[in-house]
């Protein structure tokens, strides 16, 4: 296992795609936590001008937040908005095997394929920190200069607040486990990419809103992934604007947890049972 | 590698053996391989021969653990690859030449495996070496050609120094200096007590590289013996042909080429173990009119492509058609036999 452990990390650490996505993630945190942090303040002082805060109601477009609301929406911005990063981080790490067909020398050199899933699940962890870092700090360094420019707290020095910028590093990690399992479903890279991409940005979302509507449904919605990981992080934009309750943070890791549980056996025993070629 | 080993290896000869017996394996509707059985020695370097989509790389892959047969058993020294702890150490195999990530470097393409193979870093270097490719080290392997992919792929299945190596299609791609190259190393590993075992679908590619050669057709075997027993059947003949029908016939029985001798038409025949030269001179010297007087022997890789023809084909090289030689047919020997002498397969 721990040769196998060692072959899998020299994978990543030998290509650009864990450090290409860390930077990416980093610059594409700073500019979002920037436009965020200036459209909430923008939206507090509106709403104070026009007499009063209130906080949690109405749509997203007219949602106003008082100064701790704003600063957790903005340091969770990586979970709510960039856990596709650290998702793709990990489904790269076996669709890039059968892409460029290293599956075969992989297999030659470790015969047993669940070692070789097990280590690659292990293999992602340092670095889907590492991503998970860059975006966190990208969203705090937009986030935080943008509050200050603006002359309003930071908050970074509350503990609830470092709290939530530590767990959302957390929930990041864990949805590189979830790629993992993912891309061991789907191989195809391309495919699992598009996918990742439709079902986050897109389709989650959009359940989430739709199920929100219902009573009966409205619970199912903290299951879905993204709002497991939100969860996690204690906070998020989503939840602040009034779109959605979140599971307690523990409930939500052991939640993300199972979907990466769940995608890696199906993985294991589809892709991974298969004749490989 | 790199340095002449200053004792010779000693190798297990059973540990070499790499047998397959009855295996078959279909895909959906099609029989990729059926109850193939054969066995390579160690020691030797064979060919395993067909054309494309004989079945040869699902061979391979079942004998590396990388498919599951239908039927059958495929082992080496005994025991399936997956049963093996580091397979590596003892069996090298290179099924692609492409198995590399474009943006990781050589070296690390070999760093990575080596933990796995159980091999220190230094073998990378190492094997690189071995293979021509330590100028190429530190560049990525997304702008290797074709030639150097083939020696990547090689140096991948050295790392783990095995006893058995099994290639596909290693000299895919090789400039001529490659293929040489190749040759005589993969001689020196057999010379070693090494077993390699070699597919291609050329047989004049690895013509000079073989001892032995195992060909399949369509998934089953169709011959299995020495290269030089396989040189045996492939003989010179002449086709000739004259106006004089009569005259023809007796001279065929005069010189006592008549028991190797046979006719297509009253005024043509075929004679077999005979050369064009003497065959003209004899019938220059009776006078005897020729209107055609062409070699028609089977040449090594016609005899190759007769043995894994499809017989369902409509043009089969060498039949008892006119017409010329298949493309990629042979090099030497000019048209192809009506029937090949001494081979009833």
């Amino acid at each position: 296992m721990t040769a196998a452990l060692r072959t899998e990390l020299r994978k990543i650490s030998t290509t650009r795609t864990w450090w290409l996505t860390a930077l990416v993630f980093f610059g594409y945190m700073i500019v979002m936590g920037v436009i965020m942090a200036f459209s909430l303040v923008m939206g507090m002082r509106e709403a104070e001008e026009s007499g009063g805060v209130s906080s949690g109601t109405g749509g997203f477009g007219e949602a106003v937040l008082d100064q701790m609301a704003i600063a957790t929406s903005v340091y969770t911005l990586a979970v709510a908005l960039g856990y596709i990063f650290p998702a793709i981080l990990g489904a790269l790490s076996v669709t890039g095997e059968f892409r460029h067909q290293t599956i075969t020398p992989t297999l030659l050199a470790e015969p047993r394929r669940s070692v070789v899933l097990g280590a690659k699940l292990v293999a992602v962890v340092p670095f889907a920190i590492v991503v998970a870092l860059a975006g966190v700090a990208g969203t705090v360094l937009g986030g935080a200069g943008t509050l200050l420019a603006m002359g309003e707290p930071t908050l970074l020095g509350d503990s609830a607040v470092q709290r939530t910028v530590a767990l959302s590093v957390v929930a990041l990690v864990l949805w590189a486990l979830v790629g993992v399992g993912f891309g061991s479903v789907l191989t195809n890279q391309v495919a699992a990419i598009v996918v990742l991409l439709a079902f986050t940005q897109f389709v989650e979302p959009l359940l989430r809103i739709l199920l929100a509507q219902f009573d009966v449904t409205e619970s199912l919605s903290k299951f879905l992934p993204g709002a497991a990981g939100e969860a996690i992080a204690g906070s998020s934009l989503y939840v602040s604007t009034g779109l959605a309750d979140l599971l307690p943070s523990w409930q939500g890791a052991l939640t993300l947890l199972g979907y990466a549980v769940v995608l890696v056996l199906i993985g294991r025993f589809t892709t991974f049972r298969r004749d490989i070629g | 590698m790199s340095s002449p080993p200053a004792a010779p290896v000693v190798f297990d000869h059973a540990d070499g053996v790499v047998e397959v017996v009855g295996l078959s394996k279909s895909f959906g509707p099609v029989q990729a391989v059926s109850d193939l059985t054969f066995t390579v020695e160690p020691g030797r370097v064979t060919g395993f021969l067909g054309p494309n989509g004989a079945g040869k790389t699902t061979t391979l892959r079942m004998l590396l653990g990388l498919a599951t047969p239908d039927a059958g058993t495929a082992t080496i020294g005994g025991r399936p690859y997956a049963d093996r702890s580091q397979p590596a150490r003892h069996i090298g195999a290179a099924l692609e030449a492409s198995s590399f990530h474009p943006g990781r470097t050589a070296r690390d393409h070999l760093r990575v495996y080596a933990p796995q193979i159980g091999v220190g870093d230094a073998r990378c270097d190492e094997v690189l070496a071995t293979v021509g490719l330590s100028e190429a080290a530190n560049r990525r392997t997304g702008g290797f050609s074709m030639g150097m992919r083939q020696r990547l792929a090689l140096a991948t299945t050295l790392l783990g120094d095995p006893q058995v190596l099994l290639l596909d299609e290693p000299a895919n791609g090789l400039d001529p200096e490659g293929i040489a190259w190749l040759r005589h190393f993969l001689r020196y590993l057999a010379a070693q007590g090494r077993t390699v075992l070699v597919s291609s679908h050329m047989l004049s590619e690895v013509e000079q590289t073989v001892e032995d050669v195992v060909i399949i057709a369509r998934g089953r075997l169709v011959h299995k013996s020495s290269l030089a027993q396989l040189a045996a059947l492939a003989r010179p003949a002449v086709r000739i042909s004259s106006p004089d029908g009569p005259g023809l016939a007796a001279l065929v029985t005069e010189q006592g080429w008549g028991p190797i001798a046979h006719f297509d038409t009253p005024t043509s025949a075929v004679i077999v173990d005979r050369e064009c030269p003497a065959v003209g001179e004899v019938a220059f010297a009776r006078g005897l009119p020729l209107h055609e007087l062409a070699p028609a022997g089977t040449s090594l890789e016609a005899l190759f492509l007769q043995l894994t023809a499809d017989p369902g084909a409509p043009a089969v090289p060498g039949g008892p058609s006119v017409g010329g030689p298949p493309a990629g047919g042979p090099t030497t020997g000019g048209p192809t036999a009506p029937t090949v002498p001494g081979v009833t397969q």
